[in-house]
């Protein structure tokens, strides 16, 4: 044997890496996220950076009042205004802008077209019907959506894990006590409960988190319950029984690392469930709280300014665009863990 | 019809032209295999090999796993997946291998029928095993339906089914193992196949039944004068059934020839290894039966294990029905000494084993080193200590995702845990060495210690688990079919192994096997099963050579 030792797993990258749609959608899919993480820097409509009459401001970080920049009022300082643009850009003073000068709740009073406008020099990809700048709406409901699906899966696979876990370890009762629960939790009718929860607490995303994290877990733990009941019956668990070895490291040092392949497997098309679920929310009014920039808002915006066109096609290409993402990921990371394939 | 098709084959490779003309000059032979090479991707599994079946002939295709034997065999009707085939196969004048693909469906079944190792996956389960040979019947024949179902009874008699009209309305699960064997026999049989290949068909069965599978292949082909091509790794089935051999090593064909002559003297190396991986027993271990009035290491009286079973009915609403594995088992276990348990699957072996480590709970008594199983762990813990275990599947003992460190070492975790790090792996690389594990066969040590199971072949496996079992330095091994997942040659080498630890360390064996052959290599005891129950005991010489019982009778005398 000349190759050098591999663990399963470092296999298994080596096989996705070979899938290079999947790979570069990782790829993609990453930096994206990283930009997204950085919204603040790419849209923003307080400047980065302000050189004032010898001084400098970082306004990104602090609010300034007006009358720092030469303004009337004691309020902060509106940098969209023209006098304030010009008061910062005359007699050697300079403000450095993000790319995009809006955030995602700036209204611009100073727009020269009325709301929604169409994509233009000003707002790119053109305005909502509120005038909001519609590529920053998408930029920072792009980062809502994934970074609540990645807390929803988190949670849920965390949950369906542990419930697979014990339900496929002990069999049994306390399998079957499971499962008879699971049948009658999975059996409540979910988005009605949303509903209900909706017009009882205030709405939010933790509310959201917890809702739907309480119905997630089930398909889940399905899975892991399966593979703990295949594996716990192999040799080496019975090997690792003759030893003496606790139920504890039996879990965690052979059944668990020997049974997450599924769950890794599912991993991507859980992401794009969760970015899925928060939209179709978003789009009935039942999910994030107003205000928060959001994918299923601006979806529910296009379908009633059927006229503004450029709402409906941006908003669809980003969910287009990112559900297509992860599921190639999905696909080369099921091929990639797929037993059967060979080596090759 | 063949006309086209040779003009097919012409075009096909460089060599055909040679391969027709020698084609020509044996008219005799029915499949004539030239040059055959089988690749799947850029991996080459069978180089250029060549044999030839005539008429009537009984030809066995033997070699280890991994030799080739079934993807040859497979790529002659071009059955194998993915597989990129070269050369030639001429079957009654045509290269099977240059076929249109819809020709070449008209021969299988009809002049090359196959039968598989395991029957239970190669009948549909949900149609009843006499439509299904009706099926083909209809299919290859075009009988009616009450003529094929008539075919399909008469067919079920032939392969020797008891009352054929009652089990042609049988499903397959319904069958036991050798009649579901047997009603894969008749479908292909079905169409009078010239020609017809069996892929190890006695491998899944019992040994009892085995000799019996091999009399009716061996009965069939007299009466309907056809060609058999057998694969097989079994030597001793060989003997019995064929006139010609073929021996396979690694994708090639180091010999063949007419059985008497090949095994009374043997050219190639690999046939003289194969020839001599008759499992022996050990020249310098100590054969005399234990001594008097030695305290057993471990003794079982009235040992009954039973499972849970439901109930049919009302009643399994309110009682669990109850299946006996193991029923009043008594045996005693000499210090250095083997004692071998052997029956067939079913028989209850592999549960004693567990019950003896304490795996399962049973009734009765059993002392382990004179103490007993407790209920919770942490008694049982210096038990655990003295008794150890290896499994017979390599591939499903060990764990994919942990070291051979990790696997060695996990004992001293439970039993040494304040073992600082360099001396558990000083122990590690010592068990390592002493299962023959070391860097010669493998590389440096330190890279062995960070391999992981799927990089190492099965006898490599299994000493890895003896490793794993050792190291805590146990009395007690329980093996059970400690070798019969191995090649023979590895088989033998394992064996070796374990005689030569028992003498080293002297440990005390339950073997656990349906192999009588690895009983007399091993046991100084031996005790007879049959479904759950102690049949016959005695020393292994008494036994084997002079057996009571008329089931041990069966199973010594299928065992050649």
């Amino acid at each position: 044997m000349t190759f050098r030792s591999q663990t399963p797993s470092a296999r298994a990258w080596q096989r996705f890496r070979r899938n290079r749609l999947g790979f570069w959608s990782l790829v993609v899919f990453c930096t994206l996220v990283l930009l997204s993480l950085l919204a603040e820097v790419i849209s923003n409509d307080r400047p980065l950076l302000v050189s004032y009459q010898g001084e400098l401001y970082v306004p990104i970080v602090r609010d300034y009042s007006e009358k720092t920049f030469g303004g009337d009022f004691d309020t902060h300082t509106d940098y969209l205004d023209p006098f304030i643009r010009e008061r910062l850009s005359s007699h050697g003073n300079w403000a450095l802008f993000a790319p995009n000068p809006y955030g995602p709740k700036t209204l611009n009073y100073f727009a020269k077209a009325p709301n929604p406008s169409g994509p233009s020099a000003d707002n790119w990809l053109g305005t909502d019907d509120r005038g909001r700048d519609l590529l920053a709406q998408l930029i920072y409901g792009f980062r809502v959506s994934v970074l609540f699906a990645l807390a929803l899966t988190l949670v849920g696979t965390v949950l369906g894990i542990v419930t697979g876990a014990i339900q496929g370890f002990f069999g049994g009762k306390t399998d079957l006590a499971f499962q008879r629960f699971i049948e009658i939790w999975g059996s409540m009718p979910e988005l009605y409960l949303l509903i209900i929860f909706s017009a009882v607490f205030a709405p939010s995303l933790v509310l959201l988190l917890v809702l739907l994290s309480l119905f997630g877990w089930m398909g889940l733990s399905d899975y892991v319950r399966a593979e703990f009941l295949r594996n716990r019956q192999l040799d080496y668990v019975r090997a690792a029984r003759s030893l003496g070895v606790s139920n504890w490291h039996i879990i965690t040092r052979h059944l668990l690392p020997n049974s997450l392949t599924p769950v890794v497997t599912f991993l991507p098309f859980r992401m794009s469930g969760a970015i899925l679920a928060l939209t179709s929310l978003d789009f009935l009014g039942l999910g994030v709280p107003p205000g928060t920039p959001s994918l299923g808002e601006l979806l529910s915006q296009g379908k009633n300014n059927i006229d503004a066109w450029w709402i409906s096609l941006f908003t669809f290409a980003v969910l287009v665009i990112t559900l297509l993402l992860l599921t190639f990921m999905g696909d080369a990371l099921r091929d990639a863990l797929d037993p059967r394939k060979a080596d090759q | 019809m063949s006309q086209p098709i040779s003009v097919l084959s012409n075009t096909g490779g460089m060599s055909s032209r040679a391969g027709s003309g020698v084609h020509d000059l044996k008219p005799m032979s029915l499949l004539d295999v030239q040059n055959l090479s089988v690749s799947f991707g850029s991996r080459t599994v069978v180089h250029e090999v060549s044999f030839s079946i005539a008429r009537g002939e009984k030809l066995a295709l033997v070699g280890e796993s991994g030799s080739g034997k079934t993807v040859s065999a497979l790529s002659l009707l071009r059955l194998a997946e993915q597989a990129t085939v070269s050369g030639q196969a001429w079957f009654d004048g045509q290269d099977l291998l240059a076929l249109p693909e819809r020709a070449l469906r008209g021969i299988r079944g009809q002049d090359i029928a196959m039968i598989f190792q395991e029957p239970m996956t190669a009948l549909n389960p949900l149609m009843r095993v006499g439509d299904q040979i009706a099926e083909v019947v209809t299919l290859k024949q075009s009988l009616a339906a009450p003529k094929a179902g008539l075919a399909a009874i008469d067919l079920l008699a032939e392969v020797g089914i008891g009352d054929p009209v009652r089990r042609y309305r049988a499903y397959p699960h319904q069958l036991s193992g050798g009649q579901r064997q047997r009603a894969m026999i008749a479908m292909a049989l079905a169409c009078h196949p010239k020609l017809l290949l069996a892929d190890e068909p006695t491998t899944a069965l019992d040994v009892s039944l085995r000799g019996q599978i091999l009399d009716l292949l061996d009965r069939l082909q007299r009466e309907r004068g056809m060609a058999v091509l057998m694969i097989t790794h079994d030597l001793n089935l060989v003997r019995r059934f064929a006139d010609h051999v073929v021996v396979m090593e690694r994708g090639r064909v180091v010999e063949q020839g007419a059985t008497r002559t090949l095994f009374a003297n043997p050219q190639h190396p690999y046939t003289q290894r194969l020839m001599a991986s008759q499992p022996e027993r050990d020249p310098l271990a100590d054969t005399a039966p234990p001594p008097m009035g030695q305290v057993p290491v471990l003794a079982a009286t009235g040992l009954r294990v039973s499972y849970p079973t439901p109930l049919p009915g009302l009643r399994g609403w309110f009682k669990r029905g109850e299946f006996v594995a193991v029923q009043g088992a008594d045996f005693a276990l000499a210090p250095s000494q083997t004692l071998g348990v052997m029956g067939e699957s079913g028989s209850g072996k592999s549960t004693l084993a567990l019950a003896a480590l304490g795996l399962l709970p049973f009734q009765g008594d059993l002392t382990v080193a004179g103490d007993r199983w407790g209920h919770d762990s942490a008694s049982n813990k210096a038990l655990r200590r003295q008794v150890q275990v290896v499994f017979q599947d390599p591939f499903s003992s060990l764990s994919p995702r942990m070291t051979v460190e990790e696997i060695v070492g996990e004992g001293l975790g439970v039993f040494e845990h304040t073992l600082p790090a360099s001396q558990r792996r000083e122990r590690v690389v010592q068990a390592l060495q002493d299962v023959g594990l070391d860097a010669d066969t493998t590389g440096s040590v330190t890279a062995l210690l960070g391999r992981y199971p799927h990089e190492f072949s099965g006898g490599q496996r299994q000493r890895l688990a003896i490793a794993r079992a050792l190291i805590i330095g146990p009395r007690i091994l329980v093996l059970d079919e400690p070798t019969s997942a191995l090649d023979v040659t590895v088989q033998k080498q394992v064996l070796q192994l374990l005689q030569r630890l028992q003498r080293e360390h002297g440990l005390s064996y339950l073997l656990i096997t349906h192999d009588v052959a690895v009983i007399r290599a091993m046991a100084h005891t031996v005790l007879v099963m049959q479904a759950g129950e102690v049949v016959e005991t005695g020393l292994v010489h008494a036994v084997l050579t002079n057996p009571k019982h008329a089931y041990t009778r069966i199973l010594v005398s299928a065992a050649g």
